[in-house]
């Protein structure tokens, strides 16, 4: 009987992982290893660490409240090593149709074109500046709506 | 004192028990992160979501999540005027690429999802070895090491947000990129969304703004009759989602 109940004591010991219970019924070790992952998307606070120049065009628009990787991508590596990593060049005919294609479904206040009417096959950087999208107009070439008000 | 067998017999287990303890040791998730002074959830506001799928493709690679699989998504409903009760939803590729033009009357709108991060979550309590579980932050984890590949949780998430990984052959979901929440980083899909329709939120932080939009505005979680004391808190979600 002894013998038997220190075989268990000492399989069990060997078997169930250390941390088994330490939170829960669950390997607590588990816990460090998945916040251990590294990261891929460094973050908007760290992209705007160096490219003060980019925050302040940003400033001046609407896209301020679009976080850098949402249209370069995660950057993590990028910002880890920016001398031997480089950011990919984007394309904008996709990247801008991604949030501005007109669909029913988005917020009826969202800016939506039809691309294909919109830009008459023109990319949207031939127009507009991505970080900060607003069209500047000189006064004689303001619609003649615009220019009553 | 005399060490009978039968006293021998009465601390053998409670040795074995201390002596566990001793070797587990306190593992934090991080240097300075405290799991007891969190509880994660997370905030959708809906009339926000323009689907553009950019939270979807941040999910994949940040997590490396298998094409074609999904631990977060996005749903375009749409409510015909006549058929209130019966919504038309579509998620082509989980919304991965945006969704095509629909230009249709009645009610449209997009729905991201994701795991609820649920406080009595079904899929834990059917899993039968505890190889997933709810952190003592709040966050509904998978122990890959430990996981079978049974698939009982898979089945018994109500809102169908877990798979079977096909390269590990184990259960995922969404882990509310804890490996970022830990470091002091919003989860990817949060960090990429564009409109602010998604939000990370931690309700143990009296400063955390949620705080605030809670009061504030009507919120809901995904099918509270199930009660899960689900997390993720949506801001104008229509009757008709499921």
């Amino acid at each position: 009987m002894l013998i038997a109940l220190v075989a268990f004591v000492v399989l069990r010991a060997a078997v169930v992982p250390r941390s088994f219970g330490q939170y829960g019924h669950y390997r607590g070790a588990a816990i460090p290893e998945i916040a251990a992952r590294p990261i891929a998307f460094a973050g908007h606070d760290t992209c705007e660490a160096c490219h003060t120049d980019v925050v302040d065009q940003k400033k001046q628009g609407k896209h301020i409240v679009v976080p850098c990787e949402a249209c370069h991508g995660a950057q993590a590596r990028h910002a880890d090593d920016p001398a031997s990593v480089t950011p990919p060049k984007l394309d904008t005919a996709v990247l801008c149709s991604r949030c501005h294609e007109a669909n029913s479904a988005k917020p009826k206040a969202f800016p939506q074109v039809a691309t294909a009417d919109h830009s008459g096959g023109l990319t949207c950087d031939t127009c507009h500046q991505p970080h900060r999208p607003k069209i500047d107009m000189q006064p004689e070439t303001k619609p003649a709506t615009e220019a009553k008000k | 004192m005399d060490i009978t067998r039968r006293r021998l017999l009465m601390l053998l287990p409670a040795a074995a028990v201390a002596w566990n303890y001793v070797q587990a040791g306190t593992p934090e998730a991080s240097p300075n992160y405290k799991l007891t002074e969190h509880w994660w959830a997370m905030l959708i506001d809906i009339p926000k979501c323009i689907g553009c799928g950019s939270c979807v493709r941040a999910c994949a690679e940040e997590n490396d999540v298998p094409e074609g699989y999904y631990r977060t998504w996005i749903e375009r409903y749409h409510v015909a005027d006549w058929k209130i009760e019966k919504p038309e939803v579509e998620s082509p590729n989980g919304g991965k690429q945006g969704f095509p033009p629909n230009e249709i009357g009645g009610k449209n709108f997009f729905v991201p999802k994701l795991c609820n991060h649920c406080v009595d979550s079904p899929c834990t309590q059917v899993c039968p070895v505890g190889a997933t579980f709810v952190t003592p932050d709040g966050v509904v984890l998978v122990d890959k090491s430990y996981c079978l590949g049974c698939r009982y949780c898979v089945q018994a998430c109500p809102y169908g947000c877990r798979f079977i990984n096909p390269k590990t052959n184990t259960a995922e979901k969404c882990t509310l990129c804890y490996h970022r929440i830990t470091k002091g980083l919003t989860t990817a899909c949060c960090e990429v969304c564009p409109s602010g329709a998604r939000q990370l939120a931690d309700l143990k932080n009296p400063k955390d703004p949620i705080h605030e939009f809670l009061k504030t505005h009507t919120v809901q979680v995904l099918k509270p009759h199930m009660a899960t004391g689900a997390k993720v808190f949506y801001n104008g979600m229509d009757g008709s989602v499921r």
